[in-house]
């Protein structure tokens, strides 16, 4: 089933602007498990009518990963070029799906010209639940589950927000449990800093095998996590212990989608 | 009276040798430091007051791990309170007196009361510091803590941390002696609990080898807390004062923020729009892009470097180090600081000035590629250091280098930087393709 996306483009065209830019990421348009949350957000947005749009094509990365591997050419040469995007459509306020493109539009975008009100999806899905937007119809299919929430550095440390996505679970009728290793001790899923793009350096495990352990460790149902590359090193590391059968990874967005009924899994 | 004036003569000369030394030691920690580029962190007085208060003075962050915080607290109270006997042992010193503070509040109780109680307290504390002490090596050689026992402190680290503790039980055990004896010599005029309860075992000794006991631990406790004072800019343990203006001028950003480099920014304006109106760059000199040396980092890297007192919390959250990489955040501040010693001696050995000795902070010994590589840059080391330092900061400053100045990249980084060029996404995919997500 094919969902409906405005793009900004459209929108322009018809003379209209969007209350919010869903900036997509690289991960959330290619990735073909990321896609899964991406469809998953926009279920949501769709559901309540919210005047969102992306950008579509005229979105490009951020630059983060050329950014954290040392190229600040090749970031800002693509920051700049969002940035004239994103003011040539007057853009305000961005939600965004992924935690990297999330702290780098927020922090490191404005220095170059590109000042905008940014929420990461768990901020906005928390702002939605507490003004009684979202209701679930169907958080007892949760009932009895054991949720472990797994923080993203690039949320958690990197912007100090651990609660947000905490209280989205919370809506679930669910059991969260919390790692060993949680909020400010969250351990890393090795895929930041660009290492996500190439070999680990040569170590006793991978980082997303000791995260695994970490999460299996809790005895959990769902691996929840709100960031699409956590997402993958998560399910990677499920699978290399032989446990995806019993134990799921989601991005809350999944979540709550599956919660409210929207259907897609 | 002659004997008083050579005395006083000698403390004199003592102090002011051992002074000069020590500040000698700490102006080359400020040449150093002063090394590094210029950077900003004085905005925000107010946050940065309050920074310093919890984090330095109140030791904020040590309180995640409880029991190292409390044993540590109690070496932190005691050094503090101690100074205050130190008061009396610097007039005595000079003037030739004795207890000057006790004798000179002979009629106003209250303050002898206070006195008294000072000593007292600084007593009990000794005795809970010593303990500590004690505790400290019982945990690093015989419990083996791993953050301890990591390669990096592998040689002269390892033996730094043990003169500390060594020099701290000399000076808590001269203490002892001193104000034992003193008790005995005056038959508990004094009224020391602790030290009066150690006197009783001088009982029936000659009052002149009493008198000179007593003057062995005075000089005793002088000679370590001057010994101190010169170690210390040798050592680790800066941090006792350099936690203070290092958690004043943190990083008041969110931990998430690396800085956008104006000359890049420049240079990229220009790329797009070669009329663009570009503010001129600060020098003449070719920029340099990222950090190969201490002179490309900031004084505040520097600064962070010096304060480290090599704990190694950041290094026991690493995931990078957790999982048997090489890279250790430690490791990266431990050879900052090296290298900027290194560089102090040369430039010593040529008048103060420096000519380049044709190596720097990467490889030569010191931070490999191997270990910046490994960084997923996770915070998790700046989220944990006590005082505020960033590895971090480091590590992408030299990243930068490796990178734009060296092109010493992994093949699967410049594939990724390829496409970031021409297809606007890390991976291969058409442009035209971002928006297929929304086709089941």
């Amino acid at each position: 089933m094919d969902i409906k996306v405005p793009t900004m483009a459209e929108m322009a065209a018809n003379g209209q602007k969007p209350d919010v830019l869903f900036w997509v990421g690289c991960s959330g348009s290619f990735d073909q498990r990321a896609q899964r949350i991406t469809r998953a957000f926009v279920k949501i947005l769709n559901h309540l009518n919210i005047k969102y749009a992306v950008l579509g094509t005229e979105e490009s990365c951020t630059g983060d990963p050329a950014k954290r591997a040392g190229n600040e050419f090749v970031y800002q040469m693509l920051a700049m070029q969002n940035i004239e995007v994103m003011n040539n459509y007057g853009v305000q306020e961005i939600v965004t799906t992924c935690p990297h493109c999330f702290n780098i539009l927020k922090n490191e975008y404005p220095a170059l010209g590109g000042k905008y009100r940014v929420r990461h999806h768990a901020q906005y899905l928390q702002e939605l639940i507490d003004q009684g937007k979202i209701k679930l119809t169907d958080a007892t299919s949760f009932k009895g589950k054991r949720i472990t929430y797994h923080d993203s550095c690039y949320l958690g440390r990197a912007n100090e927000i651990y609660e947000a996505p905490r209280k989205v679970l919370e809506l679930l009728d669910a059991e969260l449990v919390e790692m060993k290793s949680c909020k400010t001790k969250g351990l890393c899923c090795g895929a930041g800093g660009a290492q996500m793009f190439k070999e680990e350096e040569h170590g006793k495990l991978r980082i997303n095998e000791a995260r695994t352990l970490e999460a299996l460790e809790v005895q959990p149902d769902i691996v929840a996590s709100a960031c699409p590359f956590c997402n993958t090193m998560l399910t990677d590391g499920v699978k290399g212990k032989d446990m995806q059968v019993s134990v799921k990874v989601f991005d809350i967005a999944e979540l709550i989608a599956q919660g409210q009924g929207l259907d897609g899994f | 009276m002659v004997l008083t004036v050579i005395q006083s003569l000698c403390f004199i000369l003592f102090v002011g040798g051992c002074g000069y030394i020590a500040f000698r030691g700490f102006r080359n920690v400020y040449l150093n430091i002063m090394l590094g580029r210029s950077a900003d962190y004085t905005d925000h007085p107010g946050e940065r007051w309050k920074t310093m208060l919890m984090v330095a003075l109140g030791q904020k962050k040590m309180f995640k791990r409880p029991v190292a915080a409390m044993l540590h607290l109690v070496i932190y109270v005691s050094f503090v309170i101690t100074q205050v006997e130190l008061i009396e042992i610097f007039i005595d010193g000079v003037f030739g007196t004795h207890r000057i503070i006790f004798h000179a509040w002979e009629h106003i109780l209250v303050l002898r009361g206070l006195y008294v109680f000072a000593i007292n307290l600084i007593e009990v504390l000794s005795v809970l510091t010593f303990i500590v002490t004690v505790a400290f090596l019982y945990r690093r050689d015989m419990l083996k803590l791993p953050r301890f026992n990591k390669p990096e402190m592998k040689g002269w680290p390892n033996m730094d941390a043990h003169i500390i503790l060594f020099l701290e039980m000399f000076l808590i055990t001269n203490i002892f002696i001193m104000n034992s004896f003193d008790m005995a010599a005056a038959h508990g005029e004094y009224g020391f609990w602790i030290s009066g309860m150690i006197a009783h075992n001088w009982e029936g000794l000659n009052e002149g080898l009493i008198e000179v006991f007593e003057k062995i631990g005075w000089w005793g406790h002088l000679a370590g807390v001057f010994g101190f004072l010169m170690y210390l800019a040798h050592s680790k343990h800066l941090h006792i004062l350099l936690a203070f203006p290092n958690t004043y001028f943190s990083r008041l950003t969110p931990k998430g923020y690396i800085n956008n480099m104006p000359e890049v920014t420049r240079e990229v304006k220009l790329m797009l729009d070669p009329n663009a109106q570009v503010e001129p760059a600060a020098s003449d000199a070719p920029a340099k892009f990222g950090a190969k040396d201490i002179f490309d980092l900031t004084w505040k890297n520097l600064l962070d470097a010096y304060t480290c007192t090599e704990c190694g919390r950041c290094t026991a959250q690493c995931p990078a180090n957790m999982t048997g990489k090489l890279l250790s955040p430690r490791k990266i501040m431990m050879d900052t600081r090296d290298r900027m010693e290194e560089v102090r001696e040369k430039m010593d050995a040529n008048k103060g000035v420096w000519v380049d000795d044709g190596k720097n902070l990467i490889e030569n010994g010191y931070i490999s590629v191997e270990e910046l590589r490994a960084c997923t840059t996770c915070n998790a080391c700046v989220e944990e250091c006590p005082v505020n330092i960033s590895p971090l900061d480091i590590i992408m400053q030299l990243r930068r280098s490796l990178i734009m100045e060296d092109s010493n990249s992994p093949n699967e980084w410049n594939g990724m930087f390829a496409n970031l060029e021409n297809n606007g996404a890390p991976w291969q995919f058409s442009p035209q393709d971002r928006l297929n997500w929304e086709k089941a």
